[in-house]
């Protein structure tokens, strides 16, 4: 799972660090399924599996581009924003029956505004976080500019399949993110990009030194999150049956949650897709719960926030240790 | 002031000297632009009133300064902002004196820079993560507080934190030059000041040194939480109610202040002066945009195409390098 990792002595155990990421992360899986088999007679359904698997999927969707991001130390605090401003562009074309055009503006839209994000990062030598942040703020205006604050409600039935429909037994969006995550999971250990990124992530400097277009790739890192932010644009505009321009505000802290649960490092370098769709799966389970258990959605977001401040700390003070690192 | 500390301050002076153009020759340039295409910008009315808007924005961007300069960043203000207004007012509403709700105010802004400054400084975690974490928690809180709601009403003595008059000058601008008086002592002044400068500077060599840098970090990040919770009321008043929303999207101005005003988000260049004159900036764009009818969504758009614009020409013109 990752290049950097290696077995080191403490005391007399020897713990690599993706056993202790994987292990920490199945404890925690865990815990949280037998709390809730407990506290919730509903929980152990099939139906509240299927929520929770398709909830899962759509948080892997939109974490799995941000996890390439992070993998070469950078960040894309922009993806919720992009996120939404593609569904309302995709939803009103959608809508009014040009149902390919939609699609395609979709995944444009987001594979423009990380090919700019990339861009700016790269040949604007703007720190990421803030080329990013400004991104989110802009398609955030824009998506409002567009939609006038009106809903668009109502998406072909044939559309909806992606986000709503099923494959057998098996919901639709989870047959997409399983793709995805093959695929993924193959360009990031069998390609020159995939390579490129974990060595881009490890060592810029060497990267560059080595004769690596490393700017071209960054640029291609951030143009696939945000395709991969259009792509999540579609099945959750399908899911829903509806977009409005502030679909995307609160997807972005769960999306980091999700790469930070996962145990992909944000100094770049060290984790995996692996890592971020089980982290998808602890959030699906949280979620799940804290709807379940009748906790006010107002404490979602602090929830995530508070995930994200402890997975990372957890990491930070367990990982560099067990890396032998600092 | 030590002897040898003399070199440096000339260089950053010189260094400030040649930063500040930017945010000001934008400021002038929109000065002179909009007297002359809009008939209200030029008026004594229109110009306190952007002095007024400005006030939050500046007293906030002072902080976020001093972050940035230690090459950190703040995205947490903005609901931080908006968690002490809520709790201040639900205090005060309650039927509590003022002063507790003050407190509680300013104990909330600075328990978060505490929180933020210590997993920043002590845990090494990256700075834009930490904060977007209390992002979501202040958030929270302040919603879960008042289920949503606005806190109103509020009793009448508050409006004078905004409409206030004293000496002839209206409150929050008194606030805006106390604070930048106060500020630019730390900053200038004291050992925490030149530590600010010396953690973005080279932080590697303070630690090599022996120094206990991280005690002064984590004061940076307390002292950006407790300006926010001044801010608040300022900020409260001006609406004459409390909703968990109202510092939304304020880090962004401020941070937008900030680049504007010449300080990088490398080796702990820049200054409070500049920060000033880019919270001028942000504030008359956005009186500006008013004026000439653009509205709200466009303009959140705008300002961030101008925040990316000024960081890529700050790092183009080499100022950093």
């Amino acid at each position: 799972m990752n290049t950097t990792a290696r077995p080191l002595a403490i005391g007399r155990l020897r713990i690599d660090h993706g056993v202790f990421i994987v292990v920490s992360r199945l404890v925690a899986v865990t815990a949280i399924v037998v709390v809730l088999a407990i506290l919730s007679p509903y929980f152990l359904t099939w139906s509240n599996f299927i929520n929770v698997l398709r909830h899962a999927a759509l948080q892997f969707m939109m974490a799995s581009g941000l996890t390439l991001v992070v993998l070469t130390g950078g960040i894309d605090l922009s993806i919720g924003a992009v996120l939404g401003l593609a569904a309302c562009l995709s939803a009103s074309l959608i809508s009014t029956g040009s149902e390919t055009i939609g699609i395609v503006f979709a995944l444009i839209a987001g594979l423009a505004a990380g090919a700019a994000n990339g861009v700016l990062v790269t040949y604007g030598r703007i720190p990421a976080f803030i080329a990013t942040y400004g991104m989110l703020w802009i398609a955030h205006g824009l998506g409002y500019v567009f939609m006038k604050g009106e809903v668009i409600y109502g998406l072909p039935q044939a559309f909806r399949w992606i986000g709503a429909g099923f494959v057998g037994p098996i919901p639709a969006p989870v047959i997409v993110a399983v793709v995805l995550f093959v695929v993924l999971h193959v360009m990031l250990h069998r390609t020159v990009l995939g390579r490129s990124i974990y060595a881009i992530g490890g060592n810029p400097s060497a990267a560059r030194l080595s004769g690596m277009p490393v700017k071209r790739r960054l640029i291609a890192v951030y143009a696939m999150s945000g395709l991969l932010s259009g792509l999540a644009a579609l099945v959750v505009i399908a899911r829903l049956n509806a977009a409005d321009s502030s679909l995307g505000e609160d997807l972005l802290l769960a999306a980091i949650a999700a790469v930070c649960l996962g145990g992909t490092s944000l100094f770049g370098g060290v984790g995996g897709i692996a890592g971020t769709a089980i982290g998808s799966i602890i959030l699906a389970l949280v979620v799940n719960g804290m709807n379940l258990l009748g906790v006010q959605t107002f404490w979602q977001n602090g929830v995530m926030g508070a995930i994200i401040l402890a997975s990372v700390l957890a990491d930070q003070l367990a990982g560099p240790r067990l890396l032998g690192r600092r | 002031m030590s002897a040898a500390a003399h070199p440096q301050l000339i260089a950053r002076s010189t260094a400030r000297a040649r930063n500040a153009p930017g945010a000001l020759y934008l400021l002038a340039t929109m000065v002179v632009a909009l007297t002359l295409f809009t008939p209200d910008f030029f008026s004594v009315a229109n110009l306190t009133n952007v002095l007024l808007q400005v006030a939050v924005l500046t007293i906030v961007a002072l902080g976020m300064t001093l972050v940035i300069l230690t090459e950190g960043i703040d995205l947490s203000l903005g609901p931080v902002l908006g968690l002490c207004g809520v709790a201040a007012s639900m205090i005060v509403v309650a039927g509590y004196p003022l002063p507790v709700a003050i407190v509680a105010a300013l104990a909330i802004g600075s328990a978060f820079g505490l929180l933020n400054g210590s997993l920043v400084a002590i845990a090494g975690m990256p700075p834009f993560i930490v904060t977007l974490g209390a992002f979501g928690i202040a958030q929270s809180l302040a919603t879960v507080l008042t289920g949503g709601n606005s806190v109103t009403p509020l009793p009448e003595y508050y409006r004078w934190f905004n409409a206030g008059v004293f000496l002839g000058i209206p409150v929050p601008i008194w606030a805006t030059i106390v604070l930048f008086g106060l500020t630019w002592l730390l900053l200038y002044r004291t050992k925490f000041g030149r530590y600010v400068f010396a953690i973005g500077g080279n932080k590697q060599a303070l630690k090599l040194a022996g120094t206990r840098v991280s005690l002064y970090h984590v004061l940076v990040y307390v002292y950006a939480g407790a300006l926010t919770a001044v801010a608040s009321f300022i900020m409260t008043a001006r609406m004459n109610a409390a909703h968990p929303t109202i510092g939304v999207g304020i880090e962004f101005d401020a941070i937008a202040a900030v680049i504007l005003g010449g300080t990088s988000f490398e080796k702990g260049r820049g200054s409070i002066a500049g920060t000033v004159v880019g919270a001028l900036a942000v504030g008359v764009l956005r009186n500006g945009l008013n004026l000439l009818g653009v509205s709200a969504e466009w303009q959140v758009a705008i300002v961030g195409v101008v925040i990316i614009g000024a960081v890529a020409l700050d790092s183009l013109r080499g100022f950093n390098t």
